[in-house]
């Protein structure tokens, strides 16, 4: 078919007359059919009526919920749920403040704590006004005292030991962040790059969190003790980790405390990985209805939705991440063989938004050398 | 006048997709750099340049870019003749396999170099881990295909006549390379080399992940600046500056490529069987094709390893959503879907390559229509030298809602990665058509054939195959097509790279090895309907 449509195209050209048609034509056509389009989504301009149209979700491409838990969202409130995910949190982040005011839909989810600051600041929110279920105000986000940003779901980025590698070894795994840069786990540790992806910028908070301004000297102490510096979770998890199933010649990861669920044994029995919980980094996801939207009251409802029972079942399993309504029931494995740090640190979403470029051009003068 | 006309009418249709799916997005995240608050503010930019880090990002794209290109070029010649010139059996399943590496999504890739090149890999007493010779290792080998192909194509049409007389005349074979052969390849090395070297100076996943993260590329430090840093200026700033050096590069292509009589002798001769002298040629061919599968193979067996042994249970897991439902579609729905929209891709790649290259190699009459064509030529490459990252979060921030809301059309992947395949698509049509001597034409028409009777017999039988190559190049870049891609991709219709990224992010060994499985089965596909298409023995070329 390509070869018949493009044959015609070319032969026409020797005729200048039909060569005027079939260009005319096909420029026609692809105006006709991009009007056709541009007009359908007019509508948006008239206010929607409560309780139907459409509710335009802005997410990254993580975002996942089973088709039944849309349904039932789309039944229970008469809207039909419009996804649209874009390339990673930090573009998520920057298209809602680019848009502030004139957004592109109606709610965002998937906003976390390191970058809710931009969110905050570009005023592209509006508040939410329904009552959270029990559990979720402690996650909210020190400085929203507006509760704009709606709690969904948490997990934790921690680092992770492949314990029966260390048993065979029979060395004792590390338990802290100054266990790390120990002799003994010399060339042990993987790390994703803080540069580029979101659970490695975490784990360079975690050490800001802990060593204050010397956190670059931990890191150098790191890299003298041979850390593996890798450009993203998978390359480091996959890639390197020895219980990635590609190989991986380092028993040492930084990861998520929910990781040790999957390297359980075919019977869900026992797990060969630990997440070590003095080490933790907690991030938390957050929704919010989008300042100017066209849909507000669809807005609304949606969020009553993703804090609703529905969605945070369905948290574990579709984002692999921890729900944050209280009582809400996890997976067997999850259940019993990630549990969760008690404490885990913290830095202040301000502080993170104000200095995150020079830390991260220190950072990678520190690793660079 | 009506040349004019006419010119304009057959570039209208492509210039008008490249103004708004390429200018307007771009020009938008230009526009925010530069315009910041509203006032325009070149000092800024000035300050960004002036960076340090800034000249070293640049010096070292600039070397790596350029020593993978004459690498691939080195390495992808001898292949493109034996591929193209010989006749041997597999012939076609290795040309299409060749396309292989455009599909592979880059971090299946890079892991499985790693575990090549790491200490105590197969390749590890080599010491490159880590090492920009790693990355150029890796730049190498996505995109060497494209001198095969471009050149091959080119030289697949290539009458044997004048080199057999400069042979008969005492002439050696390396002097029949130089004086006859090289010549009339020239454009399309050129070509490929030009396509080659933008496809590097881009590369986002390659540099990150074979250069574990220590090296910083043009390409790496836009992401960082827009995504992670969201310094808009300061992406912009590097946005003009791979402009600029785009343009350059352009510029100088052109020229270089300029040859003072485009017109090939052709008689699309029959492939020969290899002879005593090809030797060194099928040699290198094999040398190269052998590192090429190193990675690919590495890729295949881990895909079929589960719990220490040899199993299929990930291929059978590909009909599932995953071990606990990691994906909204089973794979074998994203397959569906990624052909679909490939499909889509390849019909308006090709339909607005023909246009434009037909547009290119018109003969011009005056010195302003010829550098009226030269422009336009540069222009169609543009898209290649321009950061994913600029262009998709232009796309949503120019075209994700009024006046222009086209986030929802679902033409918009699709057009979306045609623009990256069309270069290509130009590229490998305009050497041809270029070589297309116009007095054929002239005759057919003085012995009676009408305008139509004259393309069918002239141009038709010529183009073909080089469209059918084209149309490999575009289908392979569509399928394999993750940056644009992940920008506007839809939830309901997730692409194969999109589906095995989200694979890829999750723990659990039977996650990664339906990565590993989803990617062999894309690549696998790719071949075969690469190889589908090549066979197509359409009747009309035969008959005339």
């Amino acid at each position: 078919m390509t070869s018949r449509r493009a044959t015609r195209t070319s032969r026409s050209t020797r005729l200048p007359r039909t060569s005027w048609a079939t260009v005319g034509l096909a420029a026609l056509a692809l105006a006709a059919s991009s009007c056709s389009f541009v007009g359908a989504d007019d509508e948006d301009a008239a206010p929607i009526e409560e309780g139907s149209g459409p509710v335009v979700l802005l997410t990254h491409n993580d975002f996942a919920l089973p088709d039944e838990v849309v349904a039932a969202f789309e039944d229970e409130s008469g809207y039909t749920l419009d996804i649209r995910p874009t390339d990673g949190v930090g573009n998520l982040v920057n298209l809602v403040s680019e848009q502030a005011g004139k957004p592109s839909g109606d709610v965002v989810f998937g906003v976390d704590n390191t970058f809710a600051s931009r969110v905050l600041g570009a005023g592209a929110l509006t508040s939410y006004d329904g009552e959270l279920p029990a559990g979720v105000a402690t996650y909210a986000l020190p400085g929203d005292d507006d509760g704009t940003l709606v709690p969904v779901d948490n997990g934790n980025v921690c680092v992770n030991v492949d314990d029966a590698w260390f048993a065979k070894k029979k060395i004792a795994p590390p338990v802290t962040l100054d266990d790390l840069t120990d002799p003994a786990y010399a060339g042990l540790l993987a790390v994703p790059s803080a540069a580029s992806s979101s659970p490695g910028l975490a784990f360079l908070l975690a050490t800001i969190a802990e060593y204050g301004d010397d956190w670059p000297s931990y890191w150098e102490d790191l890299v003298a003790n041979d850390a593996e510096i890798v450009a993203g979770w998978s390359e480091a998890y996959f890639g390197e980790f020895t219980q990635g199933g590609s190989g991986g010649t380092k028993p040492i990861v930084v990861s998520y405390d929910s990781s040790p669920a999957f390297t359980t044994d075919k019977k869900q029995t026992a797990t060969t990985t630990s997440a070590l919980l003095d080490t933790c980094y907690q991030q938390v996801e957050y929704a919010a209805a989008l300042d100017g939207a066209a849909n507000p009251a669809g807005a609304q409802a949606l969020l009553d939705f993703m804090v609703g029972p529905e969605v945070q079942a369905a948290l574990p399993e579709s984002m692999y991440v921890f729900p944050v309504v209280e009582g809400t029931e996890l997976p067997t494995a999850w259940a019993s063989f990630a549990p969760r740090p008690e404490t885990s640190y913290d830095v202040d979403p301000a502080a993170i938004e104000a200095n995150r470029e020079d830390w991260l051009v220190e950072w990678t003068d520190v690793i660079s050398r | 006048m009506r040349r004019t006309a006419s010119l304009i009418a057959l570039a209208a249709l492509p210039l008008g997709v490249l103004a708004v799916f390429f200018v307007l997005p771009v020009t938008g995240m230009l526009g925010r750099g530069l315009w910041p608050d509203g006032s325009f503010d070149p000092g800024a930019l000035l300050d960004v340049l002036a960076r340090p880090r800034v000249g070293r990002v640049v010096w070292f794209t600039v070397w790596t870019s350029s020593a993978a290109t004459v690498v691939a070029v080195v390495l992808g010649l001898p292949a493109a003749y034996v591929l193209h010139r010989l006749d041997f059996p597999l012939r076609g399943a290795v040309r299409s396999a060749l396309l292989v590496p455009f599909v592979l999504p880059t971090v299946v890739v890079g892991v499985a170099f790693r575990q090549l090149l790491r200490e105590g890999g197969p390749l590890g007493f080599l010491g490159l881990d880590g090492t920009p010779l790693a990355i150029l290792a890796g730049l190498v080998f996505f995109n060497v295909a494209v001198v095969i192909r471009t050149v091959g194509a080119t030289w697949e049409g290539l009458d044997r006549r004048p080199a057999e007389a400069a042979a008969a005349l005492g002439a050696t074979p390396r002097q029949v390379f130089t004086t006859v052969t090289l010549p009339a390849l020239r454009p399309s090395i050129v070509a490929a080399a030009s396509v080659v070297f933008l496809f590097c100076a881009t590369a986002f996943g390659v540099v990150l992940i074979l250069g574990g993260v220590r090296y910083a590329s043009v390409e790496t430090e836009i992401y960082l600046l827009t995504t992670v840093l969201y310094d808009l200026q300061g992406a912009a700033a590097l946005s003009i500056v791979q402009l600029v050096a785009v343009v350059g590069l352009l510029v100088v292509a052109a020229r270089v490529r300029r040859v003072p009589d485009p017109t090939v002798q052709r008689a699309t001769p029959r492939p020969l069987r290899p002879r005593r002298s090809d030797a060194p040629q099928l040699a290198a061919t094999a040398v190269l094709l052998g590192l090429l599968a190193l990675p690919i193979g590495a890729l295949v067996g881990q895909s079929l390893r589960d719990d220490g042994r040899w199993s299929l249970v990930h291929y059978r897991n590909l009909t599932t959503t995953g071990g606990d439902g990691a994906l909204v579609v089973p794979v074998t729905t994203a397959l569906r879907n990624s052909l679909q929209t490939a499909l889509d891709a390849t019909w308006i790649a090709l339909l607005l390559g023909l246009l434009v290259a037909i547009v290119l190699t018109r003969r011009s009459r005056s010195a302003t229509e010829r550098r009226v064509r030269g422009l336009l030529d540069g222009f169609f490459m543009l898209p290649l030298g321009v950061s994913a990252v600029t262009l998709g979060f232009g796309f949503l921030v120019t075209l994700g809602r009024e006046p222009l809301d086209l986030r929802t059309w679902p033409l918009l992947v699709p057009v979306a990665q045609a623009l990256v395949a069309l270069p290509l698509v130009v590229r490998t049509l305009v050497p041809v058509l270029a070589g297309i001597d116009d007095r054929q034409r002239q005759a057919a028409a003085s012995l009676g054939a009408g305008p139509l009777r004259a393309a069918l017999t002239v141009d038709v039988p010529i183009v073909l195959r080089p469209l059918v190559a084209a149309a490999g190049f575009a289908f392979a870049v569509s399928l394999g097509e993750f940056g644009a891609t992940s920008f506007l991709s839809r939830a309901d219709h997730p692409t194969m790279p999109v589906v095995i990224f989200r694979l890829l992010g999750r723990p659990g060994e039977g996650n990664y090895g339906m990565a590993l499985a989803a990617s062999v089965v894309l690549a696998a596909t790719t071949a075969l309907v690469i190889l589908a298409v090549e066979r197509l023995r359409v009747p009309a070329v035969g008959a005339w």
